[in-house]
């Protein structure tokens, strides 16, 4: 056990300081924005990866022949700390490079995976996961969205359906999609995953207006969008085993919700007048919870390098990693909104100009609602813990062994 | 970084679970709990002094084993899961990393090989009454190198003879080791908790001490030493954490409610998932805490502090809702469950409150965020 680097860790731990000085943004460009809701950092996104990607920090443990660094996972913890001092701009590219390019390089053939690794790394090509739809996202497996091979014999599919809750896909060029091939299979074994061109004249976004304000997802519709048989990952209807992948890279790449943490709400508190005039930090109630959010924060930044080093040994990232987004999430909220209430009558206010930090407390109480929910929602969570890690029986199912047409449907 | 123990803490830690079931299931630990007469069980205690395990961290030339504390550590670990009704920690975490700490060269040599014997148990009296023991509340004191005073609850105060004093001399406080054999001291037998593991009322009429440390530094020693028996109690914390949800998940596979096992209910999966999410929490933050103090690293009170907390949240969450997963055969004295709701509470008190630990968290995370 060392929680300290090695010789060789404080190498690469300085030659990516060393990096990062010459070329991290000074200064943050427009204002943090933990569900990528606004694309006005786009530009400057792009730029920060393509230096990223060029000096090999965009994936450090890929394959140096795909563009990465043929590193550990040790070193990607390394440069994530180091990357975290710098005002980055976001990062659209997490779903892509977390989620869909690793189960496109799992099922693609060569010239796909040539076609769309480099420019995914280089941050040129955007990627979003299409799978949840109006009638399901916990239950991915109920996709209605349809694919059917076209009448001409010419190989090709065409799809008609709609997603929704696409996060990035009105600045997407790419996406995988979950689309039903066999609707008299019952529901896990009718389904088959493609990649698309979002660019397609098949293809309309059109964004959704957010509780918080923004529109970072979007709804998707699909009207006769034609894709080449090549486009397929996978085999047909075995989709459901496709997505499997994607969602446990998912579980790694969602690690934790960001937004304002602990060490933003003390600073808060020493500066917001309390229950007697002095500061509100005295409060003993909040001192507490504060002490609880920096108890969870640090067992969680500790559970993901055991995760790491458990990478690095080889092993399987496994259901566990699901930990991270249940804590995370509830603690912004929490968080947040004690923030907001020791403002008083002024946690009210939800100007930047006005509010403390800018408005990050407001900001992250009106986005922790949907961090709840994105990536497998707390009770997703609680039950692939208690199923998957503690081997728990499944929730009785009535819709296994029926055919998917014949399923009930509600809302 | 290497976020993990190595292959031979955990074959150590194998042999050491391995050692314990066979030397103390809980049939042996309910015979303390169950015989007023018994305050701990003598055969383990020989048996652990056997393995080496009392002196695992003690330096060879104190006749120690000379390993490091994260051997300790997974020792801890299993001795939390067994529940174990010896005065280790007292002995161990307690004194043994006192004398090391802060000991002279003399102390050292006296106290160390003995306690690696076996020869030695040791027990901290600190508390005097009701509420956090401070300078302004505390009563015994120290004068012309004899010690007065009433100490309780005094953890394994009964069976100890060697003890770990807080008191005033000249109005200062300081720590001081105490011969509880001295006819000078009177100890009676207190009902606790947590019977496994028994405490008393100490009353030191003129007991002859020796101080260990500065004069006037008592408080100051007294967080060290806190800090480090911390740690160490947050892994036997884990291992009780983690008992309780294997307990909670067999019987949960196992009993049956309207026509299928209670474990395929979501209020019981989602009780269990949250259970393994503060367990795993506890234990992340435990390792920080081992490797801050295996290399004493600045970084020790914030460290130790957090794994306190975590584990002391943990062990009790884990604790209460194993009993509840059991339905009414977990309120009964013949079920384990309650010797592991027994256990988390001493080990939540013994070393003061989770209150006062986040007090103490949050103290000095304000100091490194002004001097940021
Ligand atoms: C900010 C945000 C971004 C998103 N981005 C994407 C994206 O990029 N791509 C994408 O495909 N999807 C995305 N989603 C969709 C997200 O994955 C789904 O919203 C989520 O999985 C829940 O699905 P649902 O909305 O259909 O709710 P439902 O599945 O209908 O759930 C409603 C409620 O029922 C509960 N519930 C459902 N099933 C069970 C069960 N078996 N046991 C117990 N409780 C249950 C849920 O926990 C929830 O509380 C995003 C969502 C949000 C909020």
């Amino acid at each position: 056990m060392d929680f300290k680097d090695t010789p060789e860790e404080a190498a690469y731990r300085q030659q990516v300081r060393e990096w990062l000085a010459a070329n991290a943004p000074k200064k943050r460009e427009g204002d943090p924005d933990p569900l990528g809701e606004s694309s006005d950092g786009l530009a400057a996104s792009k730029a920060w990866q393509a230096k990223k990607a060029a000096a090999g920090y965009a994936c450090i443990t890929w394959p140096k022949e795909w563009g990465g660094q043929g590193g550990n996972p040790i070193q990607q913890v390394i440069f994530g700390q180091e990357e975290s001092a710098f005002p980055t701009p976001g990062n659209p590219f997490q779903i892509g490079l977390g989620m869909c390019v690793p189960t496109v390089m799992t099922f693609a053939d060569e010239d796909t995976k040539k076609r769309f690794v480099g420019p995914a790394i280089r941050g040129e090509e955007i990627w979003c996961q299409l799978f949840s739809e109006p009638s399901g996202g916990s239950d991915v497996a109920g996709a209605r969205t349809r694919a059917e091979r076209a009448p001409d014999g010419s190989g090709d599919w065409i799809i008609n359906g709609q997603k929704v809750w696409t996060t990035g896909a009105q600045f997407s060029d790419f996406g995988i999609v979950i689309c039903r091939t066999n609707p008299d299979a019952p529901k896990h074994k009718g389904m088959t995953m493609f990649w698309i061109d979002m660019k397609d004249p098949g293809v309309e976004v059109r964004p959704i207006h957010q509780m918080s304000g923004g529109s970072g997802f979007n709804e998707v519709f699909f009207t006769d969008l034609r894709v080449k048989d090549s486009q397929r990952l996978g085999a047909v209807d075995d989709g459901w085993r496709v997505s499997l992948v994607t969602l446990m890279n998912e579980r790694l790449a969602v690690g934790g919700a960001s937004g304002a943490g602990w060490s933003a709400f003390l600073e808060s508190a020493r500066q917001t007048p309390g229950l007697d005039g002095g500061a509100a930090i005295k409060d003993q109630a909040l001192r507490e919870k504060l002490a609880d959010w920096y108890v969870q924060a640090e067992g969680l930044k500790h559970t993901r390098n055991r995760t790491m080093t458990a990478l690095s040994k080889g092993e399987t990232p496994g259901p566990e990693s699901s930990i991270g987004k249940i804590i995370s999430a509830v603690q912004m909220q929490e968080l947040a909104n004690s923030a907001v209430e020791m403002l008083d009558q002024y946690g009210i206010i939800n100007d930047p100009s006005l509010a403390p930090l800018r408005g990050a407390f407001q900001a992250s109480l009106m986005s922790a609602p949907g961090m709840r929910i994105a990536g497998g929602t707390d009770e997703i969570l609680r039950n692939i813990i208690a199923e998957r890690v503690l081997g728990l029986p499944g929730d009785i199912r009535v819709d296994k062994d029926v055919a998917f047409k014949d399923l009930p449907t509600g809302r | 970084m290497n976020f993990d123990f190595s292959d031979d803490q955990k074959f150590l830690k194998n042999e050491a679970r391995k050692f314990l079931e066979a030397q103390c299931p809980t049939s042996r630990v309910r015979k303390v709990l169950d015989e007023d007469a018994k305050s701990f069980d003598e055969d383990l205690w020989k048996a652990v002094g056997e393995q080496g395990w009392l002196g695992a961290a003690i330096p060879e030339q104190y006749n120690g084993l000379g390993l490091g504390r994260l051997e300790l550590c997974v020792i801890a670990e299993e001795l939390g899961r067994a529940v174990a009704p010896i005065p280790f920690a007292s002995t161990v975490y307690f004194l043994a990393e006192a004398v090391m700490l802060a000991g002279s060269e003399e102390q050292k040599a006296y106290l160390l090989p003995r306690i690696a014997a076996g020869e030695v148990i040791g027990a901290m009296a600190v508390s005097e009454g009701p509420g956090v023991t401070s300078a302004s509340t505390l009563q015994a004191t120290v004068e012309g190198g004899t010690l007065n005073g009433v100490k309780l609850p005094v953890t394994d105060g009964d069976i100890a003879n060697v003890a770990l004093v807080l008191a005033k001399e000249n109005g200062k406080p300081g720590l001081f080791i105490a011969d509880l054999t001295d006819a000078s001291v009177t100890r009676d037998a207190l009902k606790t908790l947590d019977p496994t593991r028994d405490a008393a009322r100490l009353t030191f009429k003129d007991a002859p001490v020796r101080r260990l440390g500065e004069a006037g530094q008592g408080f100051e020693l007294l967080e060290q030493i806190n800090d480090r028996a911390a740690v160490l109690l947050a892994f036997e914390q884990c291992g009780g954490a983690d008992r309780c949800l294997e307990m909670a998940k067999s019987y949960a596979l196992e009993r049956y409610a309207f026509g299928r096992v209670i474990g395929s209910y979501q209020a019981i999966k989602h009780k269990l998932a949250d259970i393994y999410v503060k367990n795993e929490l506890a234990r992340s933050n435990a390792y920080y805490g081992a490797w801050a103090l295996n290399t004493d690293a600045p970084e020790l009170p914030v460290a130790a502090s957090a794994a306190r907390i975590a584990g002391s949240e943990a062990y009790w969450f884990a604790s209460k809702e194993n009993i509840q997963t059991h339905g009414g055969i977990g309120f009964t004295w013949e079920m384990d469950c309650h010797l592991h709701y027994r256990r988390s509470r001493q080990l939540s008190l013994v070393a003061g409150a989770p209150r006062v630990w986040k007090e103490r968290l949050v103290s000095q995370l304000e100091r490194r965020n002004a001097a940021a």
